[in-house]
């Protein structure tokens, strides 16, 4: 079954992006994902200030500056994972290094179209 | 815990063991004491506390359970309700009522209960704890975790699960009650190699079970095995972090700020428990503990004693954490060499390779042998492994001291 998880960044954990520790953290993160077997892909974002939305309306084109959904919390990136269940799935995401500082979304995803 | 809500505590296991007993239907028992609670809030604050508030509950529960019985269809349960109306009065005589709390144990901890729902299970039907709460403690989606509670209470009435057990299922029936509830505590290996930040809200619930095993099963010596090994851990809580929060490992522990109150009572309570003569798993594991205790406290430490009671472990409960935890005493006596065959050695290699203290112990081990590259790994792949943000940092400090040149 494969999973998405999608971090929600709150501002220090933004903040701490720059942060070499973070970074091995997630590095870490990664690493042990991939070796277990269950990693089959993700990346994190730059910042949601920097996002484009669009949207087609009465057939033209809308284009805005900024995210879709404006939050405290911000997307600051997702990973897609394949587990046997939402057990396992949680147990991922409880080691995700944003986890204590932000919010992690598990959500199971549909089987893909083609 | 306040007194009140301790009673409370108290006594919605032991009157929800009554009514599930006598029925074996523990759903329709949680929903009539549930309501019978609710009752009582209202009843008692406008005419104060009756005078004897558990026979109150007690009653309150019984009528709805037979109302509720009443609109059911099944002869079975008919049966069954009937019965309960006609034992309840010569019971209601009686100020003090059996305490059955033994029984819902062993039903929650019964074979044909998947081994995922029993913790969950006695955290709810004995304790009266909510699913939500039991979800996150335990770490599982909050509506999986109800699906499951009530998959095992619909089996248990289906099935007819006994509410009683044979003699020849008595001793492994005793010890997976026993599991159960250390699983409420957490790995219980947090000293070795990490933490469990998930289980850790628990943990006074899981004492409060084992001391009403212990009461229950006063000749049991690993139910005192039980509750010693979680009065150790508990003992050193305060030390375990810095007022700043970073984790400290129980080697470099500040033995001043253990909880020596609890730390007796742990002594005691395993000294009572070998007084029985019967050794087993629980027992040895407080006894590992107990050792350790003492090397910090006395500055003389015994690895030979503490390697011998791990062989005993992993002889009679070949558990993931105490494989981990034997390679790594082991290591203390035969070398490191010797502690990484037996960590690669652990089965299933599976689940090994993605459980943090396996990695921990291995990346300590690879230091001692001076291998730092690999050590290196080792400690990357502890750190991706980790819940805790500090153990986190604590393995990103060792793995720094180990190459300082990068």
């Amino acid at each position: 079954m494969r999973y998405a998880i999608a971090v929600y960044e709150s501002e220090a954990g933004m903040e701490a992006r720059k942060d070499p520790e973070y970074v091995a953290a997630y590095a870490a993160y990664v690493t042990a994902l991939s070796e277990a077997g269950v990693w089959r892909g993700g990346a994190g974002l730059v910042s949601a200030s920097t996002a484009t939305t669009l949207r087609m309306k009465d057939g033209k084109r809308v284009v805005q500056d900024g995210p879709y959904a404006d939050t405290k919390e911000e997307l600051g990136g997702f990973l897609l994972i394949e587990v046997p269940d939402l057990d396992r799935a949680l147990e991922w995401a409880a080691r995700c290094p944003s986890a204590a500082t932000g919010v992690i979304e598990v959500r199971a995803t549909l089987p893909p179209v083609a | 815990m306040h007194p009140a809500e301790a009673a409370a505590r108290d006594s919605y296991g032991r009157l929800l063991s009554m009514l599930a007993v006598r029925t074996g239907d523990l759903a329709s028992a949680e929903d009539a004491l549930a309501e019978a609670f609710l009752a009582a809030v209202e009843s008692w604050s406008r005419d104060g506390t009756p005078h004897n508030p558990e026979g109150w509950l007690w009653t309150a529960a019984r009528r709805r359970l037979v109302d509720a019985g009443r609109r059911r269809k099944t002869s079975l349960e008919k049966g069954a309700l009937l019965e309960l109306a006609e034992s309840v009065d010569a019971e209601m005589e009686c100020t003090t009522f059996p305490d059955e709390r033994l029984r819902l144990l062993f039903v929650c901890a019964h074979p044909t209960i998947d081994e995922n729902v029993r913790t969950p299970l006695m955290l709810q039907v004995v304790l009266g704890l909510d699913a939500a709460r039991i979800a996150t403690c335990l770490r599982v989606a909050p509506k999986t975790m109800g699906q499951r509670l009530w998959r095992a209470k619909t089996k248990i009435r289906e099935a007819r699960i006994p509410f009683h057990v044979d003699a020849a299922d008595y001793s492994p029936r005793v010890f997976a009650v026993l599991e159960a509830i250390y699983a409420a505590y957490g790995s219980g290996w947090q000293d070795v190699t990490g933490d469990t930040a998930a289980a850790r809200g628990l943990t006074e619930e899981a004492i409060w079970l084992a001391r009403l095993i212990v009461r229950l099963l006063p000749e049991d010596p690993e139910a005192k095995g039980l509750l010693a090994t979680m009065l150790y851990s508990k003992s050193r809580e305060p030390s375990r972090r810095t007022p700043g929060g970073a984790y400290v490992p129980l080697s470099v522990q500040d033995t001043a700020r253990w909880d020596r109150e609890c730390l007796t009572e742990a002594e005691a309570t395993l000294s009572s428990a070998a007084r029985l003569g019967r050794i087993g798993p629980f027992q040895l594991e407080a006894a590992i503990q107990s050792a350790h205790v003492h090397a910090r406290l006395t500055g003389r430490d015994d690895p030979q004693a503490i390697a011998l009671l791990y062989d005993g472990l992993i002889q009679l409960a070949p558990t993931l954490g105490g494989q981990v935890a034997h390679a790594v005493a082991r290591s203390r006596i035969d070398g490191a060499e010797r502690g990484l065959v037996l960590l690669d050695a652990i089965e299933p290699a599976e689940s090994r390779r993605t459980y943090q203290p396996y990695w921990s112990a291995r990346a300590h081990l690879l230091e001692q042998l001076g291998r730092p590259r690999d050590a290196c790994i080792a400690y990357d792949r502890a750190i991706g492994l980790s819940e805790d943000p500090e153990v986190r940092r604590f393995l990103a400090n060792r793995k720094r001291a180990l190459a300082p040149s990068r």
